[in-house]
């Protein structure tokens, strides 16, 4: 059995004329202590998959099992990194971490917690800036606090959306392999969302398209299979990496190649409009049901 | 040291005497003596500028109002009785001084006449202080309440009062407005349910709840020893002023980031962290920002609420002033106009620096 399983799952926002279609018979299972990248377009439902697993939003049909159990809403055994950081800006770096020891060893002493938020920020390699609050940190000092947060829930699953979009090349670069190192310590099953296909080669045991919206499916899977540590510039080289990456390029220029097609195709529809070709013009009295009446 | 100060300047409004402080350090002479001329100088200018007009009405007024003394003397009385008002208005005699705009001199003099009679009045209080020390003693060992001042409050006695009113009746705005608020913006049926009473009461005059304050008070307190005059003008102070936190309270709340709720949600915070770690946090700034309206509005309604309940403050002051018609009661009304004005501003200020130490993203404030 899967450990997190979606079956023929659909899911819109709206309804009547503004209803829209995010997700279509979206079909995935995911084993205990994989890694798993999603990567696709901006704007294809990304989000709104991994909503559905952190419990944020429900399917309008289909399930989503975890553990052979369907979801009934967020849950501390699922850690999420949000796209967009989500610190609260008034809670310093310990306190952001705090809350979620909190809420998961909530029996402990207060040294025992204390001891364990220090760890959690201390393995994003934040201790210097443990008592910053969010807004005096860089973008990549947040997603690490964001992943500390995610982590100390001491989750079964970490889902993880576009963590590290939003960062420069080279600390994104570091914070790959810090996460992946990471999950490599307790092996904890991993949900990663990406744009970027490198980055979900250098990460994943196994990559998943997304196709775009609306209407959004999962692509077929490539599987990831270069050992462990990958090192990018080393990996960068290898032949099969080249294919690899090729290989889910092409599927992904050409799914959205299609679906521009497709769009292209209802948009563009000319109207039948027959144009009026000038008459010859030539005076002549006006007959009576021309003229035109003022009074 | 530079730094520090230039950001407390900033921080307390003082901001026009940066570049001030900037040249004195010797930085980027030409651009900061240009600065501060726009910052400090124009705006000295437009005063003296006001200034200069309000003496040019006043004098304007004087004549007109002197003119028309003279012939009303000279239509009822005669042309020696115009020439007497003529003579008299020029000496410059108290009984016959033209009633009309006091000119800035006038308001200087009687702003200093005011703080002699502060001078006075706190002397003699002193005095009695001293004199009755002895007594109050044996009274208090008796049991008796002690003998106190009852003589006529000076001009800064009663900016004291109106002080205390505002504050008074601020508190109770904060105490009444903010839990509402939290509780109607917690819930969209609650808030879709008192929407209306909101909507109607919060346009109502400050002299309607004044007398709706003295209706129930007036029945509630039946101990003559309580002061009651000060409590219906703090308690209509109160009520006049604390719309604005508590809509602003109930919009704060209710419109928490999406972002923050779904951490909320995720970390499956409990009702008390939720509202005390994430609601109420991020509605700070939306509250402060009503608190400060509230002040503004409370210290705007009280001078009229005091002038109407009769109770001690700048407002009764201003209104006794205009009663008594002395030779500088007008000059008077302007002197207080301005503490008014000056105090107001001082308020919101104040209001303002707190409002940006609440606000956790600074670019927020105005
Ligand atoms: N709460 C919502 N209400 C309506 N439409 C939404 C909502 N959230 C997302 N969408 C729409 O669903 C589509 C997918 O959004 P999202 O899952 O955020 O995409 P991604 O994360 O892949 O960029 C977008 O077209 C977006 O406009
Ligand atoms: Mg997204």
């Amino acid at each position: 059995m899967a450990f997190l399983e979606l079956k023929n799952v659909y899911k819109s926002y709206g309804t009547g004329k503004e209803r829209v279609e995010v997700l279509s018979d979206i079909n995935l299972s995911i084993e205990e202590g994989e890694f798993l990248a999603i990567v696709g377009f901006t704007g294809s439902g990304k989000t709104t998959l991994i909503n559905l697993i952190n419990g944020l939003h429900f399917p309008d049909k289909g399930e989503v099992l975890l553990q052979g159990k369907p979801i009934t809403g967020p849950g501390p055994d699922r850690g999420v990194v949000f796209q967009n950081y989500s610190l609260l800006p008034w809670l310093s770096v310990y306190h952001n971490v705090k809350l979620a020891i909190d809420k998961a060893y909530p029996q402990a002493t207060g040294k025992e917690k204390d001891e364990r938020i220090r760890s959690y920020v201390e393995m994003v390699g934040l201790s210097h800036a443990i008592h910053k609050k969010p807004a005096e940190l860089s973008g990549g000092m947040r997603q690490r606090v964001s992943v500390a947060r995610a982590l100390a829930m001491n989750p079964e699953v970490l889902l993880m959306d576009e963590p590290l979009s939003a960062l420069d090349a080279l600390t994104r670069g570091t914070l790959q392999e810090e996460i992946v190192n990471i999950w490599s310590k307790d092996k904890k099953t991993c949900l990663l969302i990406t744009n970027d296909v490198d980055e979900g080669i250098i990460m994943a045991d196994r990559i998943v398209p997304l196709t775009p919206g609306p209407n959004a499916s999962l692509g077929p899977e490539f599987q990831v299979d270069f050992p462990r540590p990958r090192v990018i510039t080393e990996i960068n080289q290898d032949p099969a990496y080249k294919l690899l990456r090729n290989e889910i390029l092409e599927y992904l220029i050409q799914v959205g190649a299609a679906r521009k097609q497709e769009q292209k195709q209802v948009e563009y529809t000319l109207p039948d409009l027959k144009p009026v070709m000038p008459g010859r013009l030539r005076w002549r009295k006006k007959r009576e049901d021309e003229k035109v009446k003022y009074f | 040291m530079k730094n520090k100060l230039i950001t407390g300047l900033r921080f307390t409004g003082l901001g026009f005497l940066e570049p001030l402080v900037r040249l004195i350090q010797g930085e980027d002479p030409q651009k900061n003596t240009l600065a501060f001329v726009k910052r400090a100088i124009f705006p000295l200018l437009s005063i003296a500028l006001f200034i200069g007009i309000w003496h040019a009405s006043a004098d304007y007024l004087y004549n007109k109002e002197a003119t028309a003394r003279i012939e009303k003397a000279r239509e009822k009385q005669g042309e020696t009785a115009a020439t007497e008002m003529k003579e008299c208005i020029a000496s410059g005699d108290v009984s016959c001084q033209p009633n009309t705009l006091p000119s800035p001199a006038k308001v200087w003099l009687a702003y200093q006449t005011l703080l002699r009679d502060h001078k006075v009045i706190s002397n003699d209080k002193a005095a009695f202080k001293k004199k009755t020390a002895a007594l109050n003693a044996k009274r208090k060992a008796k049991g008796d309440a002690p003998i106190t001042y009852t003589g006529r409050p000076s001009f800064v006695d009663q900016i004291i009062t109106s002080l205390q009113t505002v504050f008074a009746g601020f508190l109770l705005a904060a105490l009444i407005a903010i839990p509402i608020g939290i509780i109607i913006g917690l819930s969209s049926t609650l808030r879709n349910s008192f929407n209306w009473l909101i909507q109607i009461l919060k346009p109502v005059s400050p002299v309607v709840w004044l007398l709706l304050v003295f209706m129930i008070v007036k029945t509630l307190i039946t101990n003559p020893d309580m002061d009651k005059s000060f409590m219906i003008s703090f308690i209509s102070v109160g009520l006049c002023a604390m719309w604005a936190t508590l809509v602003n309270t109930s919009m704060g709340v209710s419109s928490v980031d999406k972002d923050f709720v779904n951490v909320a949600k995720v970390l499956k915070l409990n009702v008390g962290q939720n509202i005390f770690k994430v609601v109420l946090p991020s509605s700070l700034p939306m509250i402060f920002t009503g608190l400060r309206i509230t002040l503004s509005v409370a210290w705007m309604v009280l001078i009229a609420i005091e002038l109407l309940a009769q109770s001690p403050g700048l407002g009764s002051f201003v209104w006794e002033e205009f009663q008594n018609g002395a030779n500088d009661s007008n000059a008077k009304i302007i002197v207080a106009m301005f503490v008014i004005g000056l105090i107001g501003f001082l308020l919101d200020r104040i209001m303002m620096t707190i409002q940006k130490m609440m606000s956790f993203n600074k670019a927020e404030v105005a």
